[in-house]
């Protein structure tokens, strides 16, 4: 027993981080399933919500056994500053908050480690929404040509080997990106940069589809759907980070609806500009961009700072999928890269010039007058994308050299839903 | 005149296309079909209970031409959509006893092109 009082737990915090984990899961599923499974060609739509909805269910089993001790339990010794021990493996005394459990320690206190006012379980669920968004968002990259049985371990072993050590460095007390003082308000780096980075070594790896590199758009109301609940699960995502449910969270959810506002109208106006017409999946893309972008900067940023970042993500994004990428040729079929890498360093980057004190005292960027915050922002950047790039293809070549990680031709020609799955999404007669 | 019909896999029809183009044949006709040949269609699983016999997505090709294009229409099908494996398709060649320019009201060879 301490001689520090113990916390006190707030309803109204719990309630919200609750019901923002809930708003994360629905961004998953339906949200991302339903806008990247409009994106593919119609034989390959299920195999799509397969993944996502399969993320789902795996990474929430793994989270609870391990992923939670890895990324967020406290670390041992050197290798600690990378990755958490296994002290709260299966959850162990990561329990809902009860006094007789309250150390003198409340950093490590395994009652109510993170958020001093609503239990470390109720920071868990918030946080495994986030681990399963994640390598679901990776699935954009590698559409239409991965084998479903390559993509569950691809999923396991990316979780645990790179998703966990990544935010275990930004977020957890001891990680190494935390002690620079890296702001990530809601996952930027940690989420964000770190899928696209890996869509990328996937694409890579991989090569192009047979016979395309272009999306097969086949569902574009899908799309907006999707879309849709991709924004409004990320009130959850943005606001639900302040893990309470004050001022700082309004803040996040403002910056985060104008910010995203202000991107789905630039990523049109840039169309309108460059194609001659302005598109519904433009328009969400756009949306996208800006929920990615203002993420880590959610709860640092006023009105102001999430204008800046909403409208240029767009710009910087588009410039990418729409001129870059052809160039180079990779074939990362849904912009997994093009958006979520981009849209999440500018994000990454734009916290270390607009964050104001004014909004959040934990950070300050350059235009507050805080000069180092942009290079502290950008080595952050570095680590995670460095690191997962490798470690992603080295997951990559083990698979493949053990089990596979293509589908065959013929199979990626009839489609994925019919050779992984034995089930098509549509029927042309009855 | 003949009608050339001809059934092939939807991911070869931009190949079979770029060389029907080549071939300066120009007017053609596309639709989605089900269907299998010696190429079985996949099975399918509802709950645990197969459904067998299941059909292929095709899309079939519809060109009318004049004598002098039959061969090359024939040719410029084979090389966009052969493979080389079961499933490739068929084409299938008709005689076409009249044909009509609806905005003109053309008849035969002159309303084909």
């Amino acid at each position: 027993m301490g001689t520090t009082p113990a916390p006190q737990l707030n309803d109204g915090d719990i309630s919200w981080v609750l019901a923002s984990s809930a708003l994360v899961l629905a961004m998953t599923a339906p949200g991302l399933a339903l806008f990247y499974g409009g994106m593919v060609r119609r034989k390959n739509v299920n195999s799509i919500l397969m993944q996502c909805f399969m993320c789902l269910a795996i990474v929430s089993v793994l989270w609870v056994v391990i992923g939670y001790s890895l990324a967020f339990g406290p670390g041992h010794g050197w290798l600690g500053q990378f990755v958490g021990g296994l002290d709260w493996f299966m959850l162990h005394n990561v329990s809902m908050y009860t006094p007789e459990h309250w150390t003198s320690d409340p950093k490590w206190d395994p009652t109510t480690s993170y958020g001093s006012t609503v239990p470390n379980q109720c920071y868990m669920i918030f946080q495994c929404m986030f681990a399963v968004i994640t390598p679901a968002l990776v699935i954009g990259s590698f559409a239409e040509r991965v084998k479903f049985s390559a993509w569950v371990w691809f999923t396991v072993l990316w979780l645990l080997v790179v998703y966990c050590p990544v935010a275990h460095m930004v977020w957890s007390h001891d990680g190494i990106e935390n002690h620079w003082g890296v702001l990530d308000f809601a996952g930027g780096t940690v989420v964000h940069m770190n899928a696209g980075i890996a869509g990328l070594a996937t694409a890579l790896y991989l090569g192009k589809r047979l016979g395309t590199d272009k999306p097969g758009m086949h569902n574009v109301p899908f799309v907006m759907i999707g879309a849709s609940l991709l924004w409004f699960g990320w009130f959850g995502f943005n606001a639900g980070s302040a893990i309470s449910a004050g001022a700082l969270a309004t803040s996040a959810f403002v910056v985060t609806n104008t910010a995203t506002a202000a991107a789905a109208i630039s990523w049109a106006a840039c169309e309108w500009i460059f194609t001659g017409k302005p598109t519904l999946v433009g328009a969400c893309s756009g949306a996208v961009a800006g929920l990615v972008a203002i993420t880590p900067a959610s709860g640092f940023v006023d009105v102001g700072g999430s204008l800046w970042i909403g409208f240029l993500v767009s710009v910087f994004c588009y410039c990418m999928v729409a001129f870059v990428k052809p160039k180079f040729g990779y074939d990362d079929t849904l912009d997994a890269f093009g958006v979520h890498y981009i849209g999440g360093l500018w994000g990454a980057l734009a916290t270390g010039l607009f964050a104001v004190k004014v909004v959040n005292s934990a950070g300050s960027g350059v235009f507050d007058g805080n000069a180092g915050q942009f290079m502290t922002q950008a080595k952050g950047c570095a680590v995670t994308t460095i690191y997962t790039f490798i470690v992603t293809l080295i997951i990559c070549f083990i698979i493949d050299k053990t089990i596979g990680m293509r589908a065959s031709a013929e199979d990626e020609v009839i489609g994925l839903d019919l050779s992984q799955h034995h089930e098509r999404a549509y029927t042309i007669l009855d | 005149m003949k009608l050339v019909i001809a059934i092939v896999q939807p991911y070869k029809l931009d190949d079979v296309k770029q060389e029907l183009y080549a071939a300066n044949v120009n007017l053609i006709t596309v639709s989605e079909v089900l269907g299998h040949g010696r190429q079985v269609g996949v099975d399918e699983y509802y709950r645990g209970v197969k459904e067998t016999g299941n059909l292929l997505r095709k899309v079939q090709i519809e060109i009318a031409v004049n004598e002098d294009f039959v061969e090359p229409t024939i040719k410029a099908i084979i090389k966009g959509a052969r493979t080389g494996k079961i499933g490739d398709g068929k084409i299938f060649v008709l005689d076409l006893p009249r044909c009509i320019r609806i905005r003109t009201g053309e008849e035969g060879s002159k309303a084909i092109g």
